[in-house]
């Protein structure tokens, strides 16, 4: 026999009882095993079965149990067990098939005991019983667990895991009948020992193999299962159904899995395949491992605690032909290289940000950011476990919750709702949004308002004398951009009317354009059009403004507007001058464009009051010869652009419109169509469905409008034969009889209908609506309960 | 043929989809196509006996067109393109223009046609499968056909095929065929190389590389090596071809794109087996699967005379009956004795290391024997094929290979991880088709029902892994010995070896007595078996470089 095989020396040398220090073998090992007292391993594989001593400084070979000329397959071993009770036995799975106990008391060299061939497949693992000393476990290829009594000459019991190979089974510590088998379909099963007939419970734990399973060494309800999907799952089966507890994810499929001692939540795994590294992993942290080992230059595949009460002992051995043990003290950190700053934005602009407490701390007399925003500091701490060797972890997790009112998309939804777009004198309109901006608090917002309105309409604040040559020529503008908002005014009237009978299908026709989602800011919003859509809300008259406000106009300080003021007097304005003749063209083309409108939807008529949509009559129109509103078109443009390119098309878009022909030129329609496409699609996402039509009707752009001329047409079918209702007109062709009638009045309704979808019942809205305040039931009679929502 | 116009690429495409106005669609357009095309050809005297014999262009893209036809009227999954195809077929041919006919009988010159899986008559499921097949190729090739014996299997193998070949993955389509036809080159298997060539074009692939392995990449032309060796000595692969691979500097390959390589070319080493195992004809759109001549006086045609096909075929298997009546009960008492009494034998580990070894030397034995009966039918083999590349011989004389340990290096532990990490999903379907292949059985035997055959599967699965010098530690390879009769080990060395030389003769000669659906079965599993050897290899060879 051989004496002694190669030793080295190795990394550290101040160890208490032992170091990290490894021995070559002579061939892969495919399993190791120690005996109780931790003083001895065995080592087994396909060309080596042999035991070896742990001394202080080296292993030294005790013993080959390989004997003979030619050794037989018996000897080729998968797996290898020291009892825990008897010292001198062992016992191996041969990949032959065979399962083989050793006696080293024996005196002659073969120490060969006993040899049980009833496996027909090779044998993946054998057990011995924790407490029992006779009792043999094995699980094989052909999908038997076998129990063997030492004593006798062969099994004494077969169960059978139908069909499926068993891969591993584990004696439960504390139960003494029970034991666990894991498959390579995938599955995990129970038995009692005393049952071979069936098994206990069965539950799927992995997809794929569940190459290995072992059941926590003090927490009896613990089993940790590894696999080929590269899981490590830890399962608690004291509950009826296993539940699975914890879960880490590795990077490669799991060889075997062992419970650490004395660390209730630490477990040792090594891979199969490619990653040949052994991890203890903390299963509460799955996502970094608590140690490494990295010494094998082969896969592991075997490791073993030396002994069951010391959790700084771990032995391994490996295809690389070694035997390792390492010291825990000796092990990689992966958390001391870890990267510990974390930063993530939210959905909403939030940004959270963790880092190290320490570093935070450090940082603390720093000021905040000056922007308002919130922070809140939440500390993590680590429950101070004295069997934790775990640097202290604390970290700060800081979220940084951005404006409220300006990155919170509130504002949007409330300046779409507020602003007003048409209906009054162009000033009045500037100034409401103005006040809307600032109750909002967007200063700089309301300012370009303010500055919009005295641009185009004061001419108190124009002073510049430039435009005065040309005066014959420019004297006609104010009039026309006085003229046009009448008109637009009154145009507005007829559209609006047209619109409430379009209502249902408007959403339908938007193109979404992804182009200008995340932020933008911006909008307006006209009360009254809203009322004239009640058909969707039967709420119009609650969000109608007070007249009063759009009076009382308080001027800003226009600090913030300088920068775009003091620019103006850089710019030439001849060629805008040449462009504005062109705005009244315009202006024709949309007054065409209503009535052709109206013609195509005269089938359908529309009863709702307009009573509650104010024309606006131009109280007095602005009139100022010196002020060649056209000198700030560029300036404006600029600002629009510059509003857009910020993410607030909703600024652009409104003051486009508000600006109408003013400005309309000097923006080229593409752009304008990207932004009220943007501005449109940006509505629809908070479902302002009312603003939306609203913009789509007072846009400009021919693509927009278009928009709302889109599949307009309601079919509906005569409520008495159920048939179409083909014809134009009330009465129904086939059956005579007037369809759609108000059940309440009994009269035909001839535009806003309300129906309930649970009995189709309607009529008129109002009446329908004044019904069910006083009553729940059906005005038709039918019994039915409607609802309005 | 196989250079297609652009517009014609297209062309078939509406015909795989599920939605009937479509195909009719599609149908519309290839039938106005096809007229024009006639009528470009100009007015035919009736008198005069076919003027379109020999070729000018629009002649020749006609005839692949009419091929195309002929094809889809016997084998497209949709009833109403069948139907639509022939009266097509019909209509040209009344205006005097030849048209093609089907040339041997059905998609397997060893199986009566009768017997495999037609077209119009399967069940829902099986119809699914098909159409699915037809919807992703545009065709359903005769392999398919075959294999739908075992529809199962088919499945998996169809929805793994096209995995390789279609979707996502580190190859780019053209490379994936041209792998394709390198593979099955090495076997000089026609049928698989014609498919692929047109593939190959359709992809986009430059025709130049189809003169042969010179003019293909650098790239190309070093895997040509792996090739080889992986198809005729596998267990040679050592670590340091992979490493030349993955370090050739710019002509280098990634880990990733040599495993999908590796995967199709043990995938095409094996299906060229199956091809010849099962004497797979050439599809009738492709080159040699149709004719423009007339009906000769015989019904049969050279081919199927020389292979004895028809009417020999009955009179054979009756002659046969009687010959070899109670094979299968001989096999069937063989399995049961070595169930109930192989406790009994007890053979020692010598005995079973040694009779491992007579297994490995006597199936070297079973061919050479066989090699002077059967001339090599070089007459098909490919013009692309490098010639440089000899045939190399299996034999293991002279040379030591050590013994390739199943339990060191299994696929389910160690050869799926592999795969999987560096291809995924794919390493899954394998997995899948493996099983499939090795659990599938229907518990009979010829005639004999409820019949446990995993011993018998077994017995296959590892005598082929035998030959590739495989050897699983549990097994008792006596076994073999006594299931597999010599005719059986004759036929399977034949086509895992060198599948190029099975005969009819051989597939005729084994297990006379059990149906064609078994053959096939056996087939089956004689190709995963092979690849999956194949595979272990090239793969133990990767884990080898990597470590």
């Amino acid at each position: 026999m051989e004496k002694m095989s190669r030793v080295t020396t190795a990394l550290s040398s101040n160890a208490i009882s032992g170091r990290t220090m490894f021995c070559h073998l002579d061939a892969p090992a495919n399993a190791i095993s120690v005996c109780r007292d931790a003083t001895q391993v065995v080592v087994a594989g396909r060309n080596i079965f042999k035991i070896y001593a742990l001394e202080e400084e080296q292993f030294v070979e005790k013993l080959n149990l390989r004997v003979g000329r030619k050794p037989s397959l018996n000897f080729s071993c998968a797996d290898v067990m020291w009892h825990q009770m008897e010292e001198n036995l062992l016992a191996t799975a041969a990949t032959n098939g065979a399962v083989v106990t050793w006696n080293l008391g024996k005196p002659s060299r073969n120490k060969q005991d006993q040899l049980f061939t009833e496996h027909k497949r090779t044998v993946n693992k054998v057990c011995f019983h924790p407490t029992e000393v006779y009792m043999l476990l094995s699980g094989s290829q052909d999908g038997f667990m076998k129990c063997f009594d030492l004593r006798k000459k062969e099994s004494v019991s077969t169960f059978s895991g139908q069909s499926e190979s068993v891969r591993d089974v584990q004696f439960s510590m504390k139960d003494y009948f029970t034991f666990a088998a894991s498959f390579e379909n995938g599955n995990v099963q129970l038995w009692d020992i005393r049952r071979p007939d069936r098994y206990e419970r069965m539950f799927t734990a992995h997809t794929g193999p569940v190459f290995c399973c072992d059941w926590h060494p003090d927490d009896r309800g613990w089993l940790a299962t590894g696999g080929r999907d590269k899981m490590v799952k830890v399962w608690d089966m004291t509950t009826n159904r296993a539940k699975e507890i914890y879960c880490v994810q590795t990077i490669a499929s799991v060889a075997r899995v062992k419970w650490r001692p004395e660390r209730k939540f630490h477990l040792a795994t090594c891979s199969m395949m490619v990653d040949h590294n052994i991890y203890v992993w903390d299963i509460r942290r799955p996502f970094i491992p608590f140690a490494t080992f990295e010494e094998h230059k082969d896969v592991t595949t075997g490791i073993v605690w030396r002994h069951q009460h010391d959790p700084h002992f771990l032995l391994s051995g490996s295809k690389d032909s070694t035997l390792y043990q390492h010291m825990f003290k000796d092990a990689t950190r992966p958390v001391d290289k870890a990267n510990p700053e974390g930063l993530c934005f939210g959905l909403f602009g939030d940004l959270a940000f963790a880092a190290k407490e320490s570093l935070i701390s450090s940082d603390a007399n720093r000021k905040p950011y000056p922007g308002g925003d919130r922070r809140y500091p939440i500390f993590f701490f680590k429950k101070p476990d004295q069997t934790e060797q775990f640097a202290h972890v604390s970290s700060a997790l800081s979220v940084f919750e951005t404006d409220l009112d300006s990155n919170r998309m509130d504002w949007f939804v409330k300046t779409a709702q507020l602003y007003l777009l048409s209906g009054k004198p162009f000033a009045e309109l500037c100034d409401h949004n103005a006040k809307v901006a600032r109750e909002l608090k967007r200063p700089q917002v309301s300012t370009t308002w303010t500055m919009l309105r005295i641009m185009f309409s004061d001419p108190a604040n124009l002073t510049t004398p430039g435009p005065n040559h040309n005066l014959s020529k420019l004297g006609t503008l104010p009039l026309m951009n006085s003229f046009s908002m009448k008109e637009m005014g009154s145009g507005m009237g007829t559209e609006s009317r047209l619109e409430r009978s379009k209502g249902e299908s408007r959403q339908d026709n938007i193109h979404l354009e992804p182009g200008n989602m995340h932020i933008s800011n911006n909008n307006e919003e006209n009360e009254e059009t809203e009322g004239s859509e009640g058909q969707a809300e039967y709420m119009f008259g609650d969000a109608e403004l007070d007249d009063d406000d759009l009076y009382s106009m308080e001027h800003d300080n226009q600090t913030e507007e300088q920068e775009y003021t003091l620019p103006q007097e850089a710019f030439q304005l001849r060629h805008e001058i040449m462009d504005n003749p062109s705005a009244p063209e315009h202006l024709q083309q949309d007054k065409a464009d209503s009535p052709h409108v109206s013609g195509n939807e005269a089938e359908v008529t529309c009863l709702t009051p307009i009573e509650s949509f104010s024309l606006i009559s131009i109280s007095q129109p602005l009139f100022s010869p010196h002020l060649p509103a056209s000198f700030f078109c560029p300036i404006v443009r600029e600002m629009l652009s510059y509003y857009a390119e910020q993410g607030d098309v909703q600024m652009a878009v409104s003051v486009l419109i508000v600006l109408g022909d003013r400005i309309r030129k000097e923006i080229d329609d593409l752009t304008q169509e990207h932004w009220y496409m943007s501005y449109i699609d940006l509505l629809q996402r908070f479902e302002l469905w009312n603003v939306s039509n609203e913009v789509i009707k007072l846009s400009t752009c021919s693509a927009i409008t278009c928009l709302n001329q889109a599949s307009t047409t309601l079919h509906i079918n005569c409520s008495n034969c159920k048939r179409p209702m083909s014809n134009k007109g009330w009465i129904c062709d086939r059956c005579h009889q007037c369809a759609s009638v108000c059940a309440v009045c009994h009269h035909v309704v001839k535009g806003l209908f309300v129906w309930c979808q649970g009995c189709s019942h309607g009529g008129h809205l109002e009446h329908i609506m004044n019904w069910l305040k006083s009553s729940t039931h059906c005005p038709a009679g039918c019994g039915h309960l409607c609802e309005y929502t | 043929m196989e250079v297609q116009d652009q517009e014609s690429l297209g062309r078939w495409d509406g015909l795989g989809s599920r939605d009937i106005s479509s195909r009719t669609e599609a149908m519309d357009n290839i039938h106005q196509e096809v007229m024009r095309k006639v009528e470009a050809i100009g007015p035919i005297p009736a008198s005069a006996p076919s003027p379109l014999a020999s070729g000018s262009a629009p002649n020749i893209d006609l005839n692949d067109i009419l091929a195309h036809l002929l094809m889809l009227s016997k084998r497209c999954p949709f009833e109403d393109v069948r139907e639509r195809c022939a009266r097509l077929l019909q209509s040209v041919q009344d205006l005097g223009v030849r048209i093609p006919r089907p040339l041997g009988n059905g998609p397997s010159r060893f199986i009566p046609e009768k017997e495999i899986l037609q077209v119009s008559k399967v069940d829902a499921r099986t119809q699914a499968i098909i159409e699915d097949a037809f919807a992703a190729l545009g065709r359903l090739d005769n392999i398919s056909l075959v294999m739908g014996f075992h529809p199962q299997y088919l499945e998996s193998f169809l929805r793994t095929q096209h995995y390789l070949l279609q979707m996502d993955g580190p190859l780019s389509l053209h490379y994936r065929h041209y792998i394709g036809i390198m593979a099955a080159a090495r076997h000089q298997c026609s049928y698989l190389v014609n498919l692929h060539v047109n593939d190959f074009l359709q992809v986009g692939g430059d025709p130049k590389w189809l003169n042969g392995l010179d003019e293909a990449p650098q790239k190309l032309q070093q895997l040509g090596e792996l090739n080889k060796i992986l198809a005729h000595r596998p267990w040679l692969l050592t670590k340091e071809h992979i490493e030349r691979l993955l370090k050739a500097e710019e002509h280098s390959w990634s880990l990733a794109e040599l495993i999908h390589a590796v995967v199709l070319l043990t995938h095409y080493h094996s299906l060229a087996s199956f091809t010849f195992g099962c004497g797979i004809t050439p599809e009738i759109h492709c080159d040699g699967g149709h004719t423009f001549r007339p009906p000769s006086l015989s019904q049969y045609c050279v081919c199927d005379i020389a292979n004895g096909n028809g009417h020999a075929n009955h009179h054979d298997d009756l002659l046969g009956n009687q010959e070899v009546c109670g094979e299968v009960e001989v096999l069937m008492e063989r399995m049961k004795q070595l169930q109930e009494c192989r406790d009994d034998e007890e053979a020692s580990q010598e005995e079973m290391a040694t009779r491992f070894e007579r297994e490995k030397t006597e199936s070297m034995l079973v061919v050479t024997a066989e090699d002077e009966e059967c001339v090599p039918s070089r007459d098909i083999s490919r013009h692309f094929e490098d010639p440089s590349y000899g045939y190399k011989d299996f034999s293991r004389r002279g040379e030591h290979v050590p013994t390739f340990r199943v339990q060191d290096y299994s696929w389910e532990d160690h050869g799926f991880s592999l795969v999987n990490r560096l291809y995924p999903d794919v390493g899954q379907m394998l997995d899948e088709k493996f099983q499939m292949a090795y659990n599938l059985t229907y518990n009979t035997m010829a005639t004999h029902k409820d019949v446990d055959t995993s011993m018998l599967r077994r017995a296959i699965w590892n005598y082929i892994h035998c030959m590739f010098g495989i050897r699983y530690d549990d097994y008792d390879y006596g076994e073999i010995n006594q299931l597999l009769d010599r005719s059986f080990k004759i036929y399977i060395k034949t086509m895992v070896c060198s599948p190029e030389k099975t005969t009819k003769r051989m597939y005729e000669s084994f297990w006379r007595q059990f149906q064609h659906s078994e053959k096939v079965h056996v087939n089956l599993l004689l190709m995963e078996a092979r690849m999956q050897a194949e595979l272990l290899y090239a793969l133990r060879a990767i884990t080898r470089y990597m470590t």
